[in-house]
């Protein structure tokens, strides 16, 4: 193997250098750098009004960074919008799904991106059907059918189609903001279960989280935000919950 | 170890609370949007059939005479229809379909133009204020009621206004000496299939007219115009919102907005495109009806706004949008025109029109609702 190639195979899959935000005279986020490799998940913590989602919004191509640079497999990149950063294989989970109720399973995992044949371009519903039954299966969301309707499902199986969407059209690195911030028990377990089997597909992963609980049985690395400013990266082996803690509040 | 402990509580936790459950064939049927609208169409056939059937209204002219006016309500059902499902309304319908009405009439009789500029200059104006429409209620953010309420004054005015300054007079004659020959007023106008009609009538199949001026001809001579664009454009509709990406992005757009933004969707481009046909709709319907009467009134179209929601939300379409079918909406209009000339023939007094029209929607929208929500267990 050349040292080129070997030079790639190693490159983080996202490479975040100095990354500085200001809106007007607010400075959001301040000198921030990351490295996020294949199959591995890294969490970002931080109290309200830390920056994080910022960030998130930042490397999915919502915000431009002030200054700094995001570079995806060890390439630059710039972001004209978010649908530029979904063509290089980010998939983003939002906090409140952006999911459409009235519409099947199917439908939602493939809005904007809708299977066609044919000439005329017609859906190919069939298609659809039979990818999205594949992937819920292979995730293990238990859902009724790929046809069931958004409205008719829990939270937990809601949560599930979002992060399966995700997981279907991302080659490389899924952003999770808060994906069960309003789920259960039961549902968060499940929910943790599939960003396992993620990781184990050897995608990189992004969350956030406010329980410390959930980071610490996820993540492989820590990172700490407090007011914009990056308090440090933490192996998650190597610490515990009073010293994250105490990073996050900046007391003790 | 806290893993084992999440695995170790959800297999029963999951049983419970996924709520996995088949959904059987006959759910599937009684929740599609139609549903209100098949049952009201039977109700009402069966209803005229039993108070009406020897009035001639299932005779082929009185057959004619309904789906005339069925056609004019799905013209505009269909645009309405399609809009509504985006998430959008439109109130200025009733007065585009007068505006445009006026501009063909003005354009073709007052300044001598030739009918088929006349028709494409007001199928691009009306289209223009679909998109202005449009471009207002996702610039303002102001929900399209209001903004449409607002043209549906600013055009009824300027109808009035163009007609009074133009002509002196509100209703503006002629039209159809200026329509003779012309290639594109007679895909608004005339009939097709009238072989077919006479060929049916001289086989005794339908009757002929037996004295006056046009003693020989059968009594329905042809399908009109007006029927065709009706079903080419509940067709189109159809074929849009179910067999295409943008129909899924038409859904998407109406119900979750922000949603179908994040998944790539052009959401305004959605939105305006819909005003824009909802536009195109009512003037096809204005064209056709200025080519039948062969004049244009500035009080055309009054009301006709409200019959085309009417039509949709008989349908099944909800109000707040993303959930609806053309089909519901073309039965809806079926419904519609049945019951007006319906009571017609039976003989009631025609101003009760209105309040059978009132008692219809509320049954088909209670019926709809409660329907829905008993099968699916909402609330």
């Amino acid at each position: 193997m050349t040292a080129t190639n070997r030079d790639k195979a190693t490159a983080p899959v996202l490479e975040l250098k100095s990354i500085h935000k200001a809106f007007g005279g607010v400075v959001a986020v301040e000198d921030f750098s990351l490295d996020l490799h294949a199959g591995e998940i890294v969490a970002l913590v931080g109290d309200n009004g830390a920056g994080k989602s910022t960030l998130v919004k930042m490397i999915s191509g919502v915000h431009a960074p002030t200054s700094g640079s995001i570079s995806l497999d060890g390439e630059a990149v710039s972001f004209a919008d978010a649908s530029v950063a979904r063509a290089h294989g980010i998939e983003v989970v939002y906090q409140d799904l952006a999911l459409a109720d009235q519409q099947p399973v199917y439908m939602n995992m493939f809005l904007g991106r809708e299977t066609v044949r044919g000439p005329l371009k017609l859906l190919d519903r069939k298609a659809m059907m039979r990818e999205t039954q594949a992937l819920v299966d292979e995730l293990d969301v238990r859902i009724p059918s790929a046809k069931a309707v958004i409205r008719d499902l829990s939270g937990g199986q809601r949560q599930g189609v979002a992060i399966a969407r995700a997981t279907h059209w991302a080659k490389k690195l899924i952003l999770l903001d808060e994906p069960t911030a309003a789920l259960g028990v039961a549902e968060t377990a499940k929910v943790e279960d599939i960003v396992r089997t993620l990781r184990a597909r050897n995608i990189a992963i992004l969350i956030i989280s406010h329980s410390l609980d959930q980071v610490f049985r996820l993540s492989d690395r820590i990172c700490v935000l407090r007011r914009g400013v990056q308090i440090g990266v933490r192996e998650t082996a190597r610490t515990d919950k009073n010293e994250i803690v105490s990073m996050i509040t900046g007391v003790g | 170890m806290s893993e084992a402990d999440t695995k170790a509580a959800s297999p029963p936790e999951e049983a419970k609370d996924e709520r996995v459950r088949q959904i059987s064939p006959l759910r599937k049927a009684l929740v599609r949007p139609e549903l209100g609208s098949i049952c009201g169409v039977i109700l009402v056939f069966v209803f005229f059939f039993l108070i009406a059937r020897d009035s001639g209204m299932f005779s082929p002219e009185g057959i004619q005479n309904w789906t005339v006016v069925s056609a004019q309500f799905a013209i505009i059902a269909v645009g309405a229809c399609l809009l509504m499902i985006a998430g959008e309304f439109d109130l200025s319908v009733g007065s585009m379909i007068g505006f445009s009405g006026i501009i063909i009439a003005m354009m073709s009789v007052t300044y001598e133009q030739p009918m088929w500029l006349s028709i494409i200059v007001a199928f691009a104006i009306a289209m223009g204020i679909g998109w202005l429409n449009g471009f207002l209620v996702i610039r303002t953010g102001l929900p399209s009621f209001i903004v449409t309420l607002a043209f549906l004054y600013i055009l009824r005015g300027l109808t009035i206004f163009l007609a009074r300054v133009t002509t002196n007079k509100t209703i503006i004659g002629g039209v159809r000496d200026a329509a003779e020959g012309d290639w594109l007023a007679a895909i608004f106008g005339g009939k097709i299939l009238t072989g077919f009609f006479q060929w049916l009538a001289d086989n005794g199949l339908i009757d002929k007219f037996v004295a006056g001026n046009r003693a020989g001809e059968p009594v329905v001579d042809g399908v009109p115009m007006l029927v065709v664009w009706a079903i080419g454009l509940i067709i189109f509709g159809h074929i849009l919102l179910t067999r295409t990406r943008f129909g899924n992005w038409i859904f998407a757009s109406g119900g979750d907005a922000q949603a179908a933004r994040y998944s790539g969707v052009p959401v305004n481009r959605v939105k305006i495109l819909m005003f824009m046909f909802t536009a195109f709709c009512a003037t096809v319907f204005a064209t056709c009806q200025v080519m039948e009467f062969g004049s244009a009134a500035a009080d055309r179209g009054v009301l006709k706004e409200f019959e085309a929601i009417i039509s949709v939300v008989i349908g099944g379409a909800l109000l707040t949008g993303g959930y609806g079918s053309v089909i519901g909406a073309a039965l809806g209009a079926l419904i519609f025109g049945v019951v007006q000339q319906g009571l017609f023939f039976a003989g009631v007094e025609s101003s009760l029109f209105r309040v059978f029209l009132g008692v219809i929607l509320l049954l088909a929208v209670i019926l709809n609702t409660y329907i829905r929500r008993s099968i699916t267990g909402e609330r």
